[in-house]
């Protein structure tokens, strides 16, 4: 184990942390706020830290194995979040330091719940800092770090493996340091885009900024007790459509730019996703017609919540709490399901889903015929026996972590709904549930104690499982 | 610079590490995929698994856009085929690795002409090639050519009772009136670009420029210049012996060649008319002594085990034999090798992997300067460089004492015409000379690199 590297990475984020939140502070200065100083002071106090370790841990060896890269990962989600959480205590805006844990980790994790009861009443500051951590934890820290700091490792490709979501995560171009450049510039792309054509919606700036960061990490913090309810039907398509785009794979749009379209339409991944987007928004159409005026109404709101659930992001335009048993049970499943590998979706993952199946199919196979060889196959390509059985594992952590979390949430005196849709909706990083904690209201009355199981249920879904699982293994921690 | 290599055996890793640590974008192609895959979580390339002669591959390398397609893999006509395909589908230059001795002859123009090779690499000749260097001159370590043997680098261990130890470099230069100069000098693990107040020591692994008449006058007024090898042992009977031994036939020196299998020591002397073929294990000491191994000038080791090559070499050396050399393939054992006392270690897929990076240095700056050649020296920290210079050069008309050099750089020598020059202070380079630098831990691309 190198821990000189590891800490010297993790100072660096919190160099790179510090940059970044300079952005809010900047905008609690146009808005003439008092809490530009609740983000001087974090900013300070990373900034010394960030100095202090990449002082101290200046390592003699840079080799990273795939063992440091999920230490980095989760050290540094960690340390992050919790100096992400700091301006939010001294404004005095949240006044526990575990509810604004919760909230940053939320954010970080592209979550999207909140323990705010009254978010409009908030600084400018501090609601586009909360919105901002969804954009920065969408794409994921080190992969920004990694695109911006000087080349270290030849052995990088673990920090993006850790971070970024999906069975098989590869690279776009040979040098681990482009790849990421690639992919942030796709990102804040795709993320101005978003806020233009929000703009021409009729939003304010700083509006269209907080729900484009909000859609663009998949994350779900909006500015009204409502969510996106008062907005124009336009605004909620615009979203709709950008919440489904940022459920797509990001290599596929590399792929656009450089114009291999038919590799685009060959991708099974993709089309699995639009399909049971179309089959799901159908179906919860049909089913909610009664309660709205008019097809197009209950349109725009099922595609809204169906592309809102699977892409894991939690805004809503309606309170599906009321609706048809039929369309939450639907909405429940999607939750599980989650975006395409690659993008910042959370969730199983649909490619995860679909070898899932397949090896199921295989197993079934096997079962009638003995002697038959099978391969399963994804985009083309067979998937190696070791990845089959890291997929099998995952499902199975995955299954029992949600389990385990929802025993724990059973100490709290609310019904199975609640208990159990908050450990579904944390770990999958949504952000509402269903009953006590639905769309239109929020995390506030659960006590400390489960806020924290919760909170680090976030950060397992996000880093999916074993890089937060892995630091407590002793032998992660040994000498040699 | 987009770099594909084709082929990721022992030699296309080595390449491969190298032009990664240059800096280029490299992707990587094999057929094996836990080879692709181990290589793309050590190093910073993209991997890609496949046959290099199906155009799918190809392309999903990203051929079209490709600066140097490198294929390398075992077999020459795929390396052959896959190369012609990368220069059709767009690949702006290509090498192929070419080993056949029947292609490597008056054909191999012809060949390279038709199927637009930009350069068709021999490791097993180009092994041979150093080896003949080396016996050329077996005092030294090794030699590096610049500009057609105008000009030399060896490399030279000090042994224990050297007449140059203790002596600082500016005594030397009083105390031999030869015009050389020491550029490098490795001591231990580390190595310095040394100055005149420079102390020698014994064990020291130094390195010499001059032009090859000064060196030889130089090692014999230090004492440690030894006879032209003239009765060369060669212990198995591959490529490399096959062209080292024509070499060494055809300027009458007298080989012998000793290898196991049978039918190819038939091949061999149909081959070699001139050499001594023998039939047996050299691994056996009483083979080895009953062809006379105490009574010759070299015994080169190149059988294609390394550890083999290695402890017979030590056999040999202990027998007394002036010179003997050894091919080593694997870096660690070549290191621990050295470490342990052989003194001269041969590597082919590092002689490869120089000529790769030079070529793509070359391709990478056409203005002002070009890369002539290129050594990796002292385990790949010192870079020795040959570089031709234009008009537009920054550094021309300069006395060498206004230039702000970069630490560790050294300008060791400049080749005008037929006269070469060991710079002082008041020498200037001038348009169309070849100017040596030496350099340490840094890369030099172009001549302008070397001022700060």
């Amino acid at each position: 184990m190198n821990r000189r590297m590891v800490f010297f990475l993790v100072g660096q984020i919190l160099k790179a942390e510090a940059a970044l939140l300079a952005l809010p502070l900047i905008v609690s200065l146009l808005y003439k706020e008092s809490g530009y100083l609740s983000f001087l002071i974090t900013i300070g106090i990373a900034l010394v830290l960030g100095f202090g370790l990449t002082l101290i841990s200046r390592p003699k060896n840079k080799v990273i194995y795939a063992k440091e890269g999920f230490v980095v990962v989760a050290l540094a989600w960690l340390v992050m979040s919790a100096i992400g959480a700091l301006p939010f205590v001294i404004s005095g805006s949240i006044p526990s330091y575990v509810d604004a844990l919760f909230e940053t980790v939320s954010g970080f994790t592209t979550t999207g719940s909140s323990l705010i009861p009254d978010v409009e009443g908030l600084e400018h500051g501090i609601l586009f800092w909360r919105s901002f951590t969804h954009w920065i934890g969408g794409m994921g820290v080190l992969v920004f770090v990694l695109a911006v700091i000087p080349n270290f490792s030849d052995r990088s490709i673990h920090l993006i493996r850790a971070e970024m979501a999906g069975p098989i995560i590869g690279k776009l171009v040979p040098k681990a340091k482009q790849t990421a450049r690639i992919l942030y510039l796709i990102y804040i792309a795709l993320t101005v885009i978003e806020m233009i054509m929000l703009l021409f919606g009729g939003m304010t700036p700083f509006e269209s900024a907080v729900h484009a960061f909000g859609t663009a990490g998949t994350g779900g913090f909006g500015i009204k007790g409502d969510s996106i309810s008062g907005y124009s039907p336009y605004c909620q398509w615009v979203i709709t459509a950008f919440m489904l785009i940022f459920g797509i794979n990001f290599n596929l749009f590399y792929f656009i730019l450089l114009r291999k379209i038919q590799v685009v339409f060959k991708n099974g991944e993709l089309w699995a996703y639009f399909g049971v987007v179309a089959v799901c928004t159908g179906i919860i159409t049909f089913n909610i017609m009664p309660l709205f005026e008019g097809f197009s109404e209950a349109i725009r709101h099922a595609a809204f919540q169906v592309a809102s659930m699977i892409t894991t992001t939690g805004y809503a335009t309606a309170d599906f709490n009321q609706w048809p048993e039929l369309s939450k049970g639907i909405m429940f499943i999607l939750m599980f399901i989650g975006g395409c590998a690659g993008s910042t979706a959370g969730g199983l993952k649909l490619a995860r889903v679909i070898i899932l199946f397949k090896m199921i199919k295989k197993e079934f196979n096997r079962m009638l015929h003995p002697r038959s060889v099978n391969v399963v196959k994804l985009e083309g390509k067979q998937i190696d026996a070791p990845i089959l059985e890291t997929t099998g594992v995952y499902f199975a952590l995955y299954m029992i972590s949600i389990i385990l979390i929802f025993f724990v949430l059973s100490f709290e005196p609310f019904g199975f709904t609640t208990n159990f849709s908050a450990a579904v909706s944390c770990f999958n990083n949504i952000g509402p549930g269903f009953d006590k904690i639905g769309p239109m209201s929020n995390f506030s009355c659960y006590n400390d104690f489960s806020t924290i199981v919760l909170t680090f249920a976030m950060l397992l879904g996000r880093l999916e499982l074993f890089p937060v699982l892995i630091c407590f293994s002793p032998s992660t921690w040994a000498k040699k | 610079m987009k770099i594909v290599i084709m082929g990721c055996g022992k030699i296309g890793t080595t390449i491969l590490s190298s032009l990664v640590a240059e800096g280029h974008d490299v992707t990587a192609i094999d057929e094996n995929m836990e080879v692709v895959n181990e290589l793309s979580n050590i190093y910073d390339v993209i991997g890609v698994c496949g046959n290099g002669n199906d155009c799918e591959t190809l392309s999903e390398a990203g051929i079209e856009k490709t600066d140097l397609f490198v294929a390398i893999t075992g077999s020459d006509e795929m390396n052959m085929l896959s190369c012609f395909l990368a220069k059709r589908m767009g690949a702006k230059h290509t090498i192929a690795r070419i080993r056949n001795p029947e292609y490597n002859d008056q054909s191999l123009g012809f060949m390279k002409h038709e199927l637009g090779l930009s350069m068709a690499i021999n490791p097993d000749l180009l092994a041979a090639q150093e080896l003949f260097n080396i016996l050329r001159l077996p005092s030294a370590a090794k030699i590096e050519t610049f500009s057609r043997r105008a000009f030399e680098m060896i490399e030279l261990k000090l042994k224990n009772d050297s007449a140059l130890d203790g002596i600082s470099l500016s005594e030397l230069r009083k105390k031999y009136d030869v015009k050389l100069l020491v550029c490098v000098v490795q001591r231990g693990d580390e190595v310095y670009i040394p100055d005149g107040n420079f102390v020698l020591k014994s064990g020291d692994k130094i390195g010499i420029t001059a032009t090859p008449s000064e060196n030889m006058r130089f090692l014999k007024m230090v004492g440690t210049m030894q006879k032209h090898a003239r009765d060369i042992m060669i212990l198995g009977g591959s490529r490399t012996a096959f062209y080292l031994a024509k070499m060494l036939i055809s300027s009458g020196n007298s080989v012998k060649i000793i290898e196991k299998d049978h039918e190819h020591c038939i091949e061999l002397c149909e081959q070699l008319p001139g050499a001594i073929v023998i039939n047996g294990d050299g691994a056996q000491q009483e083979l080895l002594s009953e062809e006379g191994l105490a009574s010759m000038d070299a015994f080169v080791s190149l059988t294609g085990m390394d550890e083999e090559n290695i402890l017979i070499s030590f056999y040999a050396a202990s027998q007394n034999v002036p010179k003997v050399i050894s091919k080593v393939n694997r870096d660690e054992f070549a290191y621990i090798a050295e470490k342990i006392g052989l003194d001269t270690i041969v590597s082919p897929k590092k002689i490869i992997s120089d000529i790769l990076v030079r070529y793509a240095r070359a391709l990478q700056n056409s203005e002002g300067s070009n890369v002539e050649t290129l050594y990796k020296l002292m385990d790949g920290t010192v870079e020795a460089l040959e570089f031709n210079i234009s008009n537009e050069c920054p550094v021309i008309n300069t006395p060498l004492k206004d230039m702000k050099l970069q630490p560790n750089t050294i300008i060791a020598g400049i080749i005008r015409g037929r006269k070469t020059i060991i710079p002082a202070g008041n020498d200037m380079i001038l348009p169309e000379d070849k100017v040596i630098v030496i350099s340490e831990g840094r890369r030099i691309n172009n001549i302008a690199d070397i001022i700060r």
